[in-house]
């Protein structure tokens, strides 16, 4: 700490460094985390879309309209006759005029079912099993689009992961030099110590305590700028929300995920030293 | 203090408390810096190493410290074998050395009651307690005025004196000094050497290295003099 404060300047500017390079990770954690939330809310209506053979009676349709409403996972049961649905092709700009060429109505009767859970597997597991009730001609799940979603979501958590990797190694590095620099800074008070009877423990712990405790200010830091970046961005997302008619706000970082980031980053500062102080008091001794 | 007790304890079984027997120092690169080097001090002894630059003085007191480690032959310090000494305990065996360094290794970011205080502080004593025993060293050395000072703007005489009050700080059983008045005229390294017997007075061993021959005219010592890394 005497350390730390003995040079405030430097100090402050390893601890944003490393502030910088934990926050984009961060920052993309957040975000994802809000998009996760917000695509969970957008896509609950995912559907599929069930038609019937073309010979299908009135029992038949009553029938699957029972079974489809006993399926678990299913959340909404809704019946498009063929009538109404040529009513709607109707009313489609363009469609009118093809319409009145054909002879006579040739869309079948259908279901479109919604399902409780925006989740691929759900709804692929549902497909199969609709496909297999009597009358169904056809079933078409519109889970191309749950699943594109969710590998978009994928794909970010795992750039996420690496950012968070790649800037963890950079955090490292940054407190091996912090070490390294110190260890060389002090070199005479760490030779003499050594030459009066200090033992290896008592030399490394204060550089550990150094190590630990920048990478706290540092995670600290990214949790700070992470909240403004938050605090900003919403105030932005109001005025787009309110043309839009929607609810969308950013969540911040909660308490817990917050303390575990100043762990983490305490954690790496630890590492740094280690390998740091290892290697570098190993070079004094060997002076 | 029960380091101290282990100490005392092995002193009474061998007589001597520094003991070389066939030691050798050679360096990488094939210089021999000493060569087949025996000889045992006993405790309460002052013992004078003298020698041209270069005969091998230092090398020897940093075998006694463990510092550097003997190629082969055996160093006995307090029963202790230094030369095979594990790493972890060489800082307690140096708890029990007062080492003066050529180089003096002052240093100058600090007071000299900072300095002197370090070897307490590195062996974990109380502050207080520190205090008061770094205090005492100051004094026995003449130097409590100049607690404040920053040792940069010390003499050269109070440099020295202050490097003898952080190696009598511990109350070691023995004072190893390199070359403790090369640097000083007549008069203030005559008062060096005249404390360095009161310390001896009062039960330390002393070695001390010293390419000036006046206070062994003077004082008469047991010498132990190097030729080339030869004792002869």
């Amino acid at each position: 700490m005497r350390r730390f404060a003995a040079n405030p300047f430097a100090s402050l500017l390893n601890a944003v460094v490393i502030g910088v390079a934990l926050a984009l990770p961060l920052g993309g954690y957040v975000l994802l985390a809000n998009l996760q939330h917000f695509a969970r809310g957008l896509v609950t209506d995912a559907q599929i879309s069930v038609f019937l053979a073309p010979d299908a009676s009135k029992s038949d349709i009553t029938e699957i309209d029972r079974r489809l409403r006993g399926t678990p996972g299913v959340t909404r049961v809704e019946f498009v006759g063929r009538e109404q649905a040529l009513a709607g092709l109707k009313r489609t700009p363009g469609m009118a005029e093809v319409v009145a060429t054909l002879p006579d109505n040739p869309l079948p009767d259908a279901f479109v079912v919604t399902l409780a859970e925006n989740e691929p597997e759900l709804a692929r597991r549902l497909e199969q099993e609709i496909k297999n009730l009597p009358r169904v001609a056809h079933v078409q799940a519109d889970s191309a689009w749950v699943q594109r979603v969710s590998s978009l979501l994928n794909f970010g958590r795992t750039t996420v992961v690496l950012m968070a990797a790649l800037l963890s190694f950079a955090l490292v590095a940054v407190t091996f030099n912090t070490i390294r620099l110190q260890i060389l800074t002090q070199r005479g008070e760490i030779e003499l110590s050594k030459l009066i009877g200090a033992t290896d423990a008592y030399i490394r712990r204060p550089f550990f305590y150094l190590g630990a405790l920048q990478g706290v200010f540092g995670g600290l830091a990214a949790w700070v700028m992470v909240e403004l970046a938050i605090f900003v961005l919403n105030r932005d997302l109001v005025g787009l929300a309110t043309l839009y008619g929607a609810n969308a706000k950013l969540q911040p970082l909660g308490l817990t995920d917050g303390l575990a980031v100043l762990a983490f980053a305490a954690a790496l500062g630890w590492l740094g030293t280690f390998l740091s102080v290892s290697r570098h008091l190993h070079q004094i001794e060997q002076e | 203090m029960p380091a101290n007790s282990y100490l005392h304890c092995s002193t009474s079984l061998a007589t001597d408390i520094i003991s070389f027997s066939q030691v050798f120092k050679r360096y990488p690169g094939g210089y021999e810096a000493l060569k087949d080097v025996s000889f045992s001090v006993e405790p309460g002894e002052m013992v004078f190493i003298t020698g041209h630059s270069g005969a091998g003085k230092t090398t020897l007191l940093k075998l006694i410290g463990a510092i550097e480690r003997a190629s082969s032959g055996t160093v006995l310090v307090a029963g202790q074998n230094v030369s095979s000494m594990r790493r972890r305990a060489i800082p307690f065996l140096r708890r029990h050395l007062g080492l003066i360094f050529q180089d003096q290794k002052l240093l100058y970011d600090r007071s000299a009651f900072d300095n002197v205080m370090l070897p307490l502080v590195v062996t974990g004593h109380s502050w207080r307690d520190a205090a008061r025993r770094a205090r005492a060293a100051l004094d026995k050395v003449g130097l409590l005025d100049r607690e404040r000072a920053n040792p940069i703007a010390l003499s050269g005489g109070e440099q020295q004196r202050l490097c003898i009050a952080r190696a009598v700080v511990n109350r070691p059983n023995i004072l190893v000094a390199d070359e403790p008045t090369a640097s000083l005229d007549a008069d203030y390294a005559d008062a060096i050497i005249e404390m360095f017997r009161s310390f001896n007075q009062v039960g330390v061993t002393v070695l001390i290295s010293t390419h000036d021959d006046r206070p062994i005219r003077k004082l008469n010592p047991r010498v132990l003099t190097l030729h080339r890394g030869n004792l002869a």
